[in-house]
């Protein structure tokens, strides 16, 4: 129903644009400049005008449309039958089949009827709409034809459309960050109503498993984030002093000591590196690193988890790498050389000027990438849960299995959920928490970046 | 070549290169950025405590010879220089030379001004810092007040040193930029056209303070401005099209400028 109707609504709007702009030419004649706009603003602007009547009729009129063609449909049975939104949906279910034919066993006479009132009323809403939404853009058109004159400030009238059609654009990305974080508050509002914030805050355990059977043996879930954070910080900071230091240096030989051919080679390797998807990462991590790791471990006699933070970490740090040096490498390049320049002449070296004048001014657009680099490490959950494990322990212990709080969210939702359980609705929770982490580290870079901002220049 | 220097300069040099010490001497000095030949055999003296200007229109090598005598042209990979320049007899080209040590004897002013994004203080103490010069921070301290004064921003800005330098006008950044540059005491000064971002006001306190440090230092100053050259300098060399045309005492070159070309400069007809 709806393709065609988009058909010909842009049928219509082409032909707004056509019949508009040739009646511009009409009235200019060969007065070229006696138009306030140009001949294409006249068509745009009848075109605009068509699209928002046939959008508006069909926002309106769609849900209008099914609303009575189920009705229709229901109507053929007794209102006791279809009640409960249950047995609607069955109803309907089985119009629908039988109407394309798929329909098992043998319709009963009232679902005959159903279906025929269903299908009639299908093709008068599908003709209903359709025309009117014909009818309304042809009069759109003869009113906008009509409104052509010399003086029409056709270009300032489509401009604040196209200002419309922006604003609009920005705020269907505000509006589903709104609805993403209503969701998750409303469903971490169901999972604060059977767990205190405060036992989940602070709490020192986690194991999220409840009962189906109330003497089921371990019946009492433990939801304490306070494992979870520990591990969480535990791989991130592996990952920082991996990355780090190996972004940030390597940033600057890039930017400040290599040559323009080794440049043109390293630099782009260095961001393939970024582009190798996180589960790859993680069974190098689970299937080469860790063993490595429990290998060296255990011929120095240390006792490592086949699954262990440091593994992850390490693996995390390198994924992370090309995050820290592309953008270090981007502001340090954007320091004026103006005050290299003025460090050379005062007689300072290469490695002082960087030191000295150069990072200094950088500051702020590093602290930034490392700000950034922080958040992906701590929102990463693939590579971790290939390698670091799924144990709960409280630990800062880097040769221990941890997990983190996206592992959780995951081994949450995944497999048979009931949404009544804390267990399924701590995961929303955990989403929270996880969002004002970000939130917090996203709005610090921020501030430090509008707080040095102006300082070259 | 070094026994050049010791010759008694001739009678036809300008009187001001005839009065005082040589400082800069340049011999046959080309410089390239890759293919494009920028100076073509150019010679000079330059005498100690004075000022000597460099004027000629744009492109015409005068910033690049700047540059090549505290060897800036160095952090440009494309680059070269041949020739001589031998600052107090030393050739600044030699292998066994440290860069670094040299550019510590010539302070340098850009023309935009460009101090660094840190307090006015560390500014000035960057060169003295770097260099080892100060025992203490009393001394530091010192140091950095004298230069500030020397520089005639001590009283503008005594009772905000720790703002940032970036913080002050174009004209006091610009005599930012020569205390961060006379602090660590250099011989010689190069000042690439230092008053072209600055408007009358600031260039007349520039100028001023030109005057005045011209007596303890050997100062090079490249401008655009032909009434500058003509109030700050004692010597001025025209230059176009990276030759070297015409070398003589201020007085002489705006009055009687010997070649054709420098006449048409001065008057306006090209430029």
């Amino acid at each position: 129903m709806s393709g065609t109707y988009f058909a010909l609504m842009a049928v219509l709007v082409v032909a707004a644009f056509i019949l508009g702009a040739q009646r511009a030419r009409g009235v200019r004649g060969d007065r070229a400049g006696m138009l306030h706009s140009l001949p294409a603003y006249h068509g745009l602007y009848i075109a605009a005008a068509v699209l928002t009547a046939m959008m508006a009729i069909f926002v309106v009129g769609a849900p209008l449309a099914s609303h009575y063609v189920v009705s229709q449909g229901l109507g053929a049975f007794d209102p006791s039958e279809v009640a409960e939104q249950l047995h609607r949906d069955a109803a309907l279910r089985d119009i629908q089949n039988l109407i394309a034919g798929i329909y098992q066993g043998e319709p009963s006479d009232k679902l005959k009827a159903a279906a025929a009132a269903y299908s009639s009323a299908s093709s008068l809403v599908f003709w209903g709409l359709n025309i009117l939404g014909v009818l309304a853009g042809a009069a759109v058109i003869f009113w906008g034809l009509g409104r052509i004159t010399p003086e029409l400030r056709a270009r300032n009238q489509f401009e604040r459309f196209v200002k419309y059609v922006l604003l609009a654009c920005s705020g269907v990305a505000v509006l589903t960050t709104i609805g993403i974080v209503l969701s998750v508050v409303f469903e971490a509002m169901h999972f604060f109503s059977k767990v205190s914030p405060i036992d989940f805050l602070f709490g020192l355990q986690w194991s999220p498993q409840t009962a189906m059977r109330a003497d089921q043996v371990g019946s009492s879930g433990a939801f304490g984030i306070v494992p979870l954070i520990a591990g969480t910080l535990l791989i991130t900071v592996i990952a920082m002093l991996v990355a780090g230091p190996l972004g940030l240096f390597s940033a600057i030989y890039m930017a400040e000591y290599a040559t323009p051919r080794i440049r043109s080679v390293v630099k782009p390797i260095l961001e393939i590196l970024a582009g190798i998807p996180t589960v790859v990462l993680g069974f190098f991590a689970a299937l080469t690193v860790a063993p490595l790791i429990r290998g060296w471990g255990q011929s120095l006699g240390l006792d490592v988890a086949s699954e262990s933070a440091l593994a992850a970490g390490l693996v995390m740090g390198m994924m992370i790498i090309p995050f820290v040096s592309s953008l270090s490498d981007d502001v340090i390049n954007a320091v004026p050389q103006s005050l290299r320049d003025g460090s050379y002449a005062m007689g300072a070296t290469k490695s002082e000027t960087i030191k000295k004048v150069v990072l200094p001014a950088a500051l702020p657009g590093i602290v930034s990438a490392f700000m950034l680099a922080i958040s992906r490490a701590v929102g990463e959950t693939m590579i971790v849960v290939m390698a670091a494990g799924l144990a709960a322990n409280l630990t800062f212990n880097p040769l221990a299995a941890v997990t983190t709080v996206t592992v959780q969210i995951k081994t949450l939702l995944v497999g048979d959920q009931e949404f009544d359980s804390a267990k399924t609705l701590s995961a929303f929770a955990l989403g929270l928490v996880l969002f004002f982490f970000t939130l917090a580290l996203n709005y610090i870079a921020l501030k430090i970046v509008q707080k040095y901002r102006e300082q070259y220049d | 070549m070094d026994t050049m220097i010791k010759t008694p300069v001739a009678d036809s040099a300008p009187r001001i290169a005839r009065e005082r010490p040589l400082k800069i001497k340049a011999r046959n000095v080309d410089v390239y950025y890759g293919e494009k030949h920028a100076i073509n055999d150019l010679s000079i003296d330059i005498p100690d405590s004075a000022v000597s200007a460099f004027i000629g229109p744009s492109g015409c090598g005068k910033s690049t010879f700047l540059r090549s005598i505290n060897r800036m042209n160095d952090t440009i990979p494309s680059c070269r220089v041949t020739g001589n320049i031998e600052i107090d007899g030393r050739d600044i080209y030699d292998r066994g030379l440290d860069v670094v040590q040299l550019r510590a004897r010539i302070g340098m002013v850009f023309q935009k001004p460009n101090p660094f994004p840190k307090s006015i203080y560390e500014n000035v103490a960057y060169g003295p810092r770097i260099h080892g010069f100060a025992k203490n921070k009393t001394d530091l301290e010192e140091i950095v007040v004298t230069s500030l004064k020397k520089a005639g921003l001590f009283e503008e800005v005594k009772d905000r040193l720790d703002h940032s330098g970036t913080s002050l006008s174009g004209g006091q950044q610009q005599r930012l930029c020569i205390a961060r540059a006379i602090a660590v005491n250099p011989e010689v000064i190069l000042m690439d056209e230092p008053c072209s971002a600055l408007d009358p006001i600031a260039t007349a306190r520039i100028e001023e303070l030109i005057d005045e440090l011209r007596q303890n230092f050997c100062i090079v100053i490249v401008t655009h401005s032909m009434q500058q050259a003509a109030r700050v300098s004692q010597l001025t060399a025209f230059f176009h099209l990276g030759n070297l045309v015409e070398v003589g005492d201020t007085d002489d070159i705006f009055t009687a400028p010997k070649d054709k070309r420098t006449q048409d400069y001065i008057t306006g007809r090209f430029g």
